[in-house]
């Protein structure tokens, strides 16, 4: 076997590599959604797809989520395994009728006896400097909707595994993918990937000793960045990579806070009512006596998505998480 | 057993009379042309209304040249995206203006033009794409409905307002706009269907301007043309030229004058071609030839009525002239405005969440207040130490 060296690839090429090698090993992988064909995609992560495999296995639907995901349902249903694109985290409302009705329930409606393989890959999160409805963070709808896994990666690696750990998947993932993470690059080899862990595990990406930012998906590179600035006010912060939403892996979570007896959660969606806030009752939970200070959070405020010039404001970035970092000096 | 035969075919399944006010006195035709109708540069040009024409050649140049400032304004960064109208002129500029002053306009993402020529400050129209808000404006000043970004979206909402007006007893037409892409969205179905069930005053205008970003009518639908969709919803369906500005203002004139009356509403799509781009984020040479948008350009909706125009001396060097003016005004005023520095609030994220502040927003607006207000008193320092 030739090993190939690893080149610089971004999270895209990744992801498009993902399904080529999925699509080629299973002939039952099938991709679609709007423009996933002759253009590639919108962020041109099928491209290829349709040149190499046929309008048959990359196919250009027409304009419709609903219709897109319910048809992908009665395919699964008949023993395929579609992977549906929505354009943009905001196009996929439509859709969700089909996707908590009747995606996320099969499963359960069937007594196990008719799982549904669908990935749905959906373009989340802001950044990008996007008009209206093209900057949305949806995870709380897919977290609160049993029935669903709720994937996310951060990194060029994790791109590739964890979609080809969707594909694989029996049950329906919803592959949350960081759009302005897309072009950001790291050394990997697409014909050896390195192997990642699967769904369902948290990773630590930098340890620390003071207090442990938890995290995914677009606020990683943040977190990471916040890490090292930190270190100049004393702080050593260790930073969990969750890689999963649901399911939650709250042994990795757990054993990092209870080392360092704090803890902040940090994601771009608002605050009330988001995956933060979950997080932060589990930890509590499970680290109360371990816990030197409340768990906090740094959240997108809550408030409808801000136009592109005012987005800035509405992210988290470094100041804040440190702001908040200073915080769990509690005295009380 | 007929089909008429068949339980609930047909009227008869109906246990009360449909209500006085939405009674079905128009006998349009359901079917549409097999042709698109057109009147350029055919015998019914003859009966055009010059004064009428002339103003919707200014409009056409006017349009044209928004379309170029917004595109440069674009390459300049000043806009972070734009969904170009170019040879879709004709389309944009009679939905405006074959409306009276009380009716609505629903536009869909693309449809910019069609709210400036009904009165929306031409900056204004531009700030959302611009990013200083996402729309903005005051819909009942114009009434013209927020442009709508996810496609077909705004269809029931069109429809909701014209029932709305009809029990009123307001005399309100409702004109929502939407892609031929859009047309295959739910919404779209469930629009249709309500405005039929109801004969509401709507007139549905699907622009077909051959692709959805990348995927053409082919890969959209199945039927002979987007009109046929009319018939199965029960209403009239229409083809038409929509680069024949004549064409399009008899027929949308005709589809409106139906709905005030009564006649419920009607379904026209204009056959169209998107000269530019989807937005300059599009790379077009990846899905469709030059031939083709040589093709359209050829039957270039600007030119179609300048050469009517001329050749039937309803306009000349100096009509021409004097629309071409009038453009250049409104470019350099639009330019003006586009690159003045848009003053913005932060403190304004918060403002329109509610009615009533709630106590989690109040909680993170004095948060970022004080991050704004840290960072002020930072650049002051800076500039205490270095003030060059
Ligand atoms: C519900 C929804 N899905 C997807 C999109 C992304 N999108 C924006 S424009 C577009 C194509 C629209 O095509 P069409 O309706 O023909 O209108 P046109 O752009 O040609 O004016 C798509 C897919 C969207 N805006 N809304």
């Amino acid at each position: 076997m030739t090993t190939v060296a690893a080149k610089p690839a971004t999270m895209a090429q990744a992801l498009g590599r993902a399904m080529r090698d999925a699509m080629a090993e299973d002939p039952s992988v099938h991709v679609m959604g709007e423009d996933v064909g002759t253009l590639g995609g919108v962020f041109r992560i099928t491209d290829g797809l349709a040149k190499e495999f046929g309008e048959d296995r990359c196919t250009d639907t027409p304009l419709a989520e609903a219709g897109i995901l319910g048809a992908a349902v009665g395919m699964a249903m008949y023993g395929l395994r579609p992977v549906v694109e929505m354009q943009f985290d905001a196009f996929a409302y439509p859709a969700f009728e089909q996707l908590i009705s009747h995606v996320a329930k099969m499963r359960n409606r069937t007594r196990g006896a008719m799982p549904l393989p669908i990935t749905i890959r959906v373009p989340y999160g802001g950044g990008i400097g996007g008009v209206e409805h093209h900057s949305d963070s949806s995870e709380a709808y897919y977290v609160a909707t049993p029935g669903l896994t709720v994937v996310t990666p951060a990194t060029v690696e994790d791109a590739y595994g964890l979609l080809r750990a969707s594909i694989a998947s029996d049950d329906p993932v919803v592959f949350l993918e960081p759009k302005r993470l897309y072009w950001s690059k790291a050394d990997w080899s697409p014909e050896a990937p390195a192997a990642v862990p699967g769904i369902g595990k948290a990773l630590v990406r930098r340890s620390g000793t003071s207090a442990t930012l938890i995290t995914y998906g677009p606020s990683l590179p943040v977190c990471m960045e916040a890490a090292e600035a930190a270190r100049e006010e004393g702080w050593d912060l260790e930073v969990v990579d969750l890689r999963s939403l649901v399911p939650f892996d709250e042994e990795t979570v757990v054993a990092s806070v209870r080392r360092t007896g704090r803890a902040v959660v940090v994601h771009e969606s608002g605050g009330f009512g988001g995956p933060g806030a979950e997080i932060a009752a589990r930890v509590t939970e499970r680290c109360f006596h371990h816990l030197e200070a409340p768990v906090l959070r740094v959240t997108g405020f809550d408030i409808p998505y801000p136009p592109p010039m005012l987005e800035k404001h509405h992210l988290p970035g470094v100041d804040r998480i440190l702001d908040t970092v200073a915080r769990l000096q509690w005295e009380n | 057993m007929t089909v008429q035969e068949l339980p609930g075919a047909g009227a008869s399944h109906r246990s009360t009379p449909p209500p006085a006010w939405r009674p079905r006195t128009d006998a349009a035709p359901l079917l549409p042309d097999p042709e698109p109708y057109r009147v350029l540069g055919t015998p019914a040009a003859d009966r055009l209304d010059p004064e009428l024409m002339r103003r919707c050649y200014a409009e056409l140049v006017r349009g044209r040249r928004y379309n170029a400032q917004a595109t440069a304004l674009t390459r300049q960064g000043r806009l972070a995206v734009y969904p170009s109208t170019v040879g879709q002129e004709a389309c944009e500029i009679a939905a405006a203006l074959v409306l009276e002053e009380q009716d609505w306009l629903f536009p869909s993402y693309r449809d910019t033009l069609a709210a400036v020529a009904r009165g929306l400050d031409p900056v204004q129209a531009l700030t959302l794409l611009r990013g200083d808000w996402h729309t903005g404006y005051d819909p009942r000043e114009h009434r013209i409905a927020p442009l709508s970004t996810p496609l077909a979206t705004q269809l029931p909402h069109a429809v909701g307002l014209a029932h709305a007006a009809r029990l009123r007893g307001d005399d309100v037409v409702a004109l929502a706009m939407v892609g031929d892409g859009g047309t295959s969205e739910g919404d779209f179905h469930e629009a249709m269907n309500f405005a039929a069930v109801w004969q509401a005053p709507v007139v549905f205008l699907v622009q077909n301007n051959g692709f959805a970003i990348s995927v053409p009518l082919a890969k959209q639908t199945a039927a002979p043309t987007l009109a046929h969709k009319a018939v199965g919803y029960g209403m009239p369906g229409r083809l038409v030229d929509g680069n024949d500005i004549a064409a399009m203002h008899e027929v949308l004139s005709e589809a409106v004058r139906r709905a005030r009356s009564g006649g419920g509403p009607t379904m026209i799509e204009a056959v169209t071609y998107r000269i530019e781009a989807h937005t300059n984020a599009d790379d077009a040479t990846r899905y469709r030839g030059d031939a083709e948008v040589a093709a359209w350009k050829a039957h270039d909706p600007v030119d179609l009525l300048e050469r009517e125009l001329t050749a039937r001396g309803l306009l000349d060097e100096a009509g021409i002239q004097a629309a071409k003016d009038a453009a250049e005004t409104m470019a350099a005023a639009l330019r003006d405005g586009m690159n003045a520095e848009p003053v913005l609030d932060p403190m304004d994220l918060f403002g329109h969440v509610y009615a009533e502040q709630t106590g989690r927003l109040r909680e993170q607006a004095a948060m970022l207040r004080a991050e704004l207000d840290a960072a002020e008193q930072d650049a002051a320092e800076q500039e205490e130490e270095d003030p060059s």
